[in-house]
């Protein structure tokens, strides 16, 4: 079938700068570019290139130059190009067109709708270069209250305290699989958890032999394919997560392609190599809310109660009854994941068009979660799309105890979003298992940006917190007052639970 | 409280003041602030070069705004802001003082015969202040050093913390006399000038400062200030020794403590 | 002038409160007049600007010792009437009176302020399932949060709050304190930063016998109030310092945490310092920073808290609000400026000026003592 798709991307060469010294050929994985021998030039097909600006970056005299084909459809606000695009490629190929990363359409960002206080005169804002402002936090299940015991001046504690994860700044790193991402990746991940006192979560692809070492500060999750999950893996990390969902593909199944499926995946997820590793929609032991209570006192005899279980859900229509029934069910921590979140691999059309966005998802389990008067019991983690230490600080401000970040530790690594994890090429090395690709991403190197990244938004966060005169996380959790909303409506404000600014 | 008073003419105030050659004694009972500052202008104006407060309670702003030389001696407890600003007379405090104590002087001399509260010499450029005993929090934050000008706050007892919080100039001595443990936590943050002596171990210390080696120097500054504070307070200080003690250098480690923060 | 607000809890606005704290108690228990704390408040008058201003004094109503005293204040009569008959179905009345006030040029369009002692029905009590006080707290809440125009000022046995808009030493002469005794005062001069005053937004905040006076402002605010809210508590005064009252209420009657602890959980030590302590220390304050994370109190403040037997000082842990003590004789005084103690008693014994998020407790000779656990920084005097 003859092709009518356009390239979507035009590769301009700057031929009096170019050298031919072959770089950008070595550095492309999707074979953009090529070496025409008989003209002794660099030449490229356009129709290859994906805009992940791999050669670009590297290219050491600037040469290359990426642009939109400026063969567009005539402009229609309502036929966009992408929506032509997607008919006519199914039209050839049959199937549900795939994506990687996190949706990308114009719906409203509610972050960039909030505006933060700072103290003027009545309270004095507090500078954290010097004086201390404390961010950190514990996450797990709480008592409401504490017994003592009080023997002649001397008093202790009673009550025992649930197991809790000590996290120094309240951002943890997401879930990313082992299969959507490579060894390397996990280990630059782990490591810089470590060294800034919080926690990754390994995904449902199981946790590498190499990483159980790192175990203390690592989250292993227990996903519909069960990969990998046997008592060892369950007793090797902190805290062990029940993924029921997540914002880019609410309600369906992940899917490793056989292909992508190597030696070493296969051995970690406990599956046979060259299969495809299908994980279910639904937990198939999971059909009802007292069926996850059951699956969650099975983790924690387990484990003999001695780490916190969380439960990981996109943020959906009814997050608010869902998020109260999982915490009557015994979960320690709630995870909401919105619909910005990233993928390796989903049908666009569910990344663009299923879940909603985490900050209302995120206020109205909150403030639901306190009307039952549960909230203090169990912690809340936010993610789907922080981008930024101001995400964090509003996400805390509507209610969460603390965030995941994906998208932007794998942005602080290299990538460039430019969606095409799916295909396992990724020229930064990062959404890829293949060897050859996999070993451009140098551990040392990324460990050493995600660490730096952290410790910047860590400083953020501290000059954000310092300028509402507050030194001390507990106290911006859920405080509301320290928000106000501009161009939202009257039922956005009413659900987020914030003032607009000016009263 | 009505508005301020034309105070060229003392003579409403009679009942409060008695003056003998170039002294004055006032009875502040009863006075606002704004009387009793209004009246210590104007009998300094008048060439008045000593001037005793007493029943005072609380009056603020004690030795600011005034001209030329004058000696001003409270008994009592005079109120926050005490000489503030003031550029060049001598306070004489029988007695504590609150917060806010040399706020932004600029010169001249302040003896407390006791403590202070939080936030003295906040922004301090020039003079002196003695305390006999202790000091709050915030003693000395953004002190500064100006050409010839050069602060400096002497301390008998022990401070609370944040003691020169952000110092970009002058000298801080902390005695501790009484010799207690003191758990003086934040010393010198944000430094970036000056320097902190403290008799005894600093431990908890701002990371922009650090501890340094004491040198001939640094001794005989301190002995002179010894020297001066036991003879205000006429107290049993044995200067040699004291001498003989362990102090604490704190200074920072550069004059641009915050490059790499922001980039 | 005065006008009734808005009602929407999620709109209320919060009225900022700086200004002066003092408060004074005699260990002996034995009651005296408002002389002194008057002076002492007024020699603070600088700190306030006359739009708030108020007083909470144990011990004034011995003949009713046992019952609980509601003070009331009334924006019209519509609202007494309906707080009235909310009484009648809830308590037994005593007594029910006009609280007696003065004509004063100076306080200007007063609300109508009532007392009511009185004690809860029997089978109300047995029908839900409370003792004395969380009935009477239950109550009190919702009179604020449902009747417009009635505010509960005060609500403990043998005590109440006499508060508003205008100078304490105006609103005592206008409240007759002068004829009142109490063997603890605690007094507050406002300096808010919005006009017209709002009568109920004047510190003393009280629920039962827990009365406090604020200096400073809770940049925690919204993160407490929420956790309150949980719990039951309906803030209603649109003032950050009705927390700090229902936390003490919270934490010491509701869960039995010691005064001293409680004091720890609005001035928590830093993880740093709790990091460094001894193993039983440390799972103790990690608990208690923990569980009670939302009661955490972030701002600058000094308070002043009294309840029957005790009388409380406390500052943040950055001490970025002054607060001085001092002691003569059997009595103990707390207050923002030195000035004001020493203005009412030139002999005093001692002088000291508490560190940040250090705690002290002026406790009543005859109460129940418990030994001062070795590990909190408090000072108490005997």
């Amino acid at each position: 079938m003859r092709s009518h798709l356009l390239p979507e991307y035009i590769v301009e060469r700057d031929y009096t700068k170019c050298t031919r010294c072959k770089v950008c050929i070595k550095q492309c994985t999707y074979g953009v570019h090529y070496y025409n021998a008989v003209k002794d030039t660099i030449e490229s097909k356009s129709e290859r290139c994906v805009n992940c600006l791999r050669c670009v970056v590297f290219c050491p005299k600037e040469a290359i130059t990426i642009k939109r084909n400026l063969n567009n459809y005539r402009e229609n606000y309502y036929w966009t190009q992408e929506t032509i695009t997607s008919i006519k490629r199914q039209a050839e190929t049959g199937s549900a067109i795939l994506t990687g990363m996190g949706c990308d359409k114009p719906y409203p960002v509610y972050w960039d709708k909030l505006l933060l206080n700072a103290c003027q005169v009545t309270n004095p804002p507090i500078d954290p270069i010097r004086e201390p402002i404390e961010i950190r936090t514990y996450l797990g299940r709480k008592p409401t209250r504490i017994e003592l015991e009080i023997n002649s001046g001397d008093i202790s504690l009673k009550t025992d305290l649930a197991p809790n994860l000590c996290v120094e700044a309240p951002i943890l790193f997401a879930a990313m699989s082992y299969g959507a991402l490579n060894l390397n990746v996990h280990e630059a991940l782990v490591r810089a958890a470590i060294e800034c006192g919080t926690y990754f979560n390994c995904g449902e692809g199981g946790l590498h032999s190499n990483l159980r070492k790192y175990g203390n500060h690592i989250i292993v999750q227990v996903a519909s394919g069960r990969f990998g999950v046997d008592l060892e893996y369950l007793n090797a990390g902190a805290a062990i997560e029940i993924k029921i969902g997540q914002g880019a593909k609410p309600g369906i199944g992940g899917h490793l392609p056989g292909e992508k499926v190597s030696e070493d995946i296969a051995m970690v997820r406990m599956i046979p190599a060259g299969t495809d590793a299908l994980s279910p929609a639904p937990h198939h032991d999971i059909y009802s809310i007292e069926d996850l209570r059951q699956l969650i006192y099975a983790l924690k005899e387990a484990t003999e109660y001695m780490k916190p279980v969380s439960v990981k859900i996109a943020a959906v229509h009814n997050s608010a009854a869902i998020a109260s029934g999982i915490a009557r069910a015994g979960a320690d921590i709630i995870v909401i994941d919105g619909f910005r979140g990233s993928t390796g691999a989903a049908p666009r059309v569910i990344r663009d068009n299923v879940g909603i966005p985490i900050e209302l998802a995120l206020a109205s389990v909150d403030q639901r979660l306190r009307e039952e008067g549960i909230r203090d019991e169990v912690s809340i983690i936010a993610s789907g799309g922080i981008r930024s230490s101001a995400d964090v600080v509003k996400a805390i401000a509507l209610g969460a105890d603390a965030v995941y970040i994906g998208t932007a530790a794998l942005v602080a690594m290299g990538c460039t979003l430019c969606q095409r994890c799916y295909t396992g090429k990724c020229p930064w090395g990062i959404a890829t298992s293949n060897p050859e690709i996999a070993k451009r991403l140098n551990s040392a190197d990324a460990y050493r940006r995600v660490v730096n990244f952290m410790r910047a938004w860590s400083i953020e966060i501290k000059e954000m917190l310092g300028a509402m005169g507050i030194d001390s996380i507990e106290s911006l959790r859920g405080n509301r007052e320290q928000l106000r909303g501009v161009g939202l409506t009257e039922r956005e404000l009413r659900i987020l639970g914030v003032k607009i600014a000016g009263e | 409280m009505s508005d301020i008073l034309n105070m060229s003419e003392t003579s409403e105030y009679t009942e409060h003041v008695i003056v003998k050659d170039n002294r004055a004694i006032i009875n502040a009972e009863g006075l606002h602030y704004r009387q009793l500052n209004a009246l210590l202008r104007a009998l300094s104006a008048r060439g008045i070069k000593t001037i005793e407060i007493h029943n005072i309670y609380g009056q603020r702003y004690i030795g600011t705004g005034l001209k030329g030389t004058l000696d001003i001696k409270v008994y009592g407890i005079p109120g926050n802001d005490l000489a503030a600003f003031m550029n060049g007379q001598r306070i004489f405090v029988y007695g504590n003082a609150q917060d806010g104590c040399g706020n932004t002087m600029n010169d001249g001399l302040i003896v407390i015969y006791g403590s202070v509260g939080d936030v003295a010499g906040y922004a301090m450029r020039g003079g002196k202040i003695f305390i006999r005993d202790d000091a709050g929090f915030r003693v000395g934050v953004h002190m500064k050093e100006y050409r010839d000008k050069k602060p400096i706050i002497v301390i008998g007892g022990k401070t609370g913390d944040f003691l020169g919080e952000y110092m970009a100039g002058g000298i801080i001595l902390v005695l501790n006399l009484r010799g207690k443990e003191h758990s003086m936590r934040f010393v010198g943050v944000g430094m970036h000038g000056g320097v902190i002596y403290v008799r005894g171990k600093a431990k908890h210390v701002g990371k922009e400062a650090k501890i340094a080696d004491v040198n001939e120097n640094d001794l005989h500054l301190i002995e002179g200030l010894l020297k001066e504070f036991s003879e205000y307070f006429n107290q049993d200080v044995n200067v040699k020794k004291i001498m003989e003690c362990k102090f604490t250098k704190i200074v920072p480690f550069s004059h641009k403590p915050y490059g790499k923060l922001y980039g | 002038m005065y006008t009734e607000r808005n009602r929407k809890n999620l709109y209320d606005d919060k009225i900022f409160s700086s200004c002066a704290i003092f408060g004074m108690i005699n260990l002996k228990g034995e009651r005296f007049t408002s002389k002194e704390p008057v002076r002492a408040v007024s020699c603070m008058r600088e700190r306030g600007n006359g739009l708030g201003g108020g007083f909470a004094i144990y011990g004034i109503y011995p003949d009713f010792k046992d019952t609980y005293a509601f003070h009331v204040m009334y924006m019209n009569t519509r609202a007494k009437k309906r707080v009235e008959r909310f009484l009648t179905r809830n308590f037994r009345i005593l007594l029910s009176e006009e609280i007696p006030t003065e004509n004063s040029d100076v306080i200007l369009d007063p609300p109508i302020f009532w007392r009511y002692f009185l004690e809860p029905l029997p089978p109300r009590l047995k029908d839900e399932r409370a003792d004395g006080d969380e009935y009477v707290v239950n109550k009190v809440m919702k009179i604020n949060a449902k009747i417009r125009g009635a505010y509960v000022l005060s609500s403990g046995k043998d005590m109440g709050v006499f508060k508003g808009v205008g100078f304490p030493e105006d609103l005592a002469e206008f409240f007759r304190l002068d004829e009142y005794k109490g063997y603890i005062w605690i007094c507050h001069a406002r300096f808010p930063t919005n006009t017209p005053g709002w009568w109920e937004g004047a510190h003393p905040f009280n629920i039962l016998d827990w009365s406090v006076a604020h200096n400073g402002e809770l940049s925690s605010y919204g993160t407490n109030r929420r956790y309150l809210e949980m719990h039951g508590y309906k803030c209603t005064m649109h003032t950050d310092t009705e927390v700090i009252a229902y936390a003490f209420d919270l934490l010491v009657r509701r869960h039995k945490i010691p005064v001293e602890l409680a004091a720890k959980v609005l001035a928590p030590p830093y993880w740093e310092e709790i990091d460094a302590m001894e193993p039983r220390k440390r799972l103790m304050f990690m608990a208690l920073r923990q569980v009670y994370r939302s009661l955490m109190m972030n701002g600058p403040f000094s308070v002043v808290v009294a309840h029957h037997g005790e009388l409380i000082g406390l500052t943040d842990r950055k001490k970025l609000r002054p607060l001085v003590m001092g002691v003569e004789d059997n009595v103990l005084y707390i207050s923002s400026e030195e000035a004001a103690i020493r203005f009412i008693s030139p002999n005093l014994d001692k002088i000291m000026r508490p560190s940040c998020g250090e705690i002290i407790i002026g406790r009543l000779e005859r109460s129940r003592v418990m030994e001062i656990p070795t590990f909190t920084r408090m000072v108490q005097i005997k």
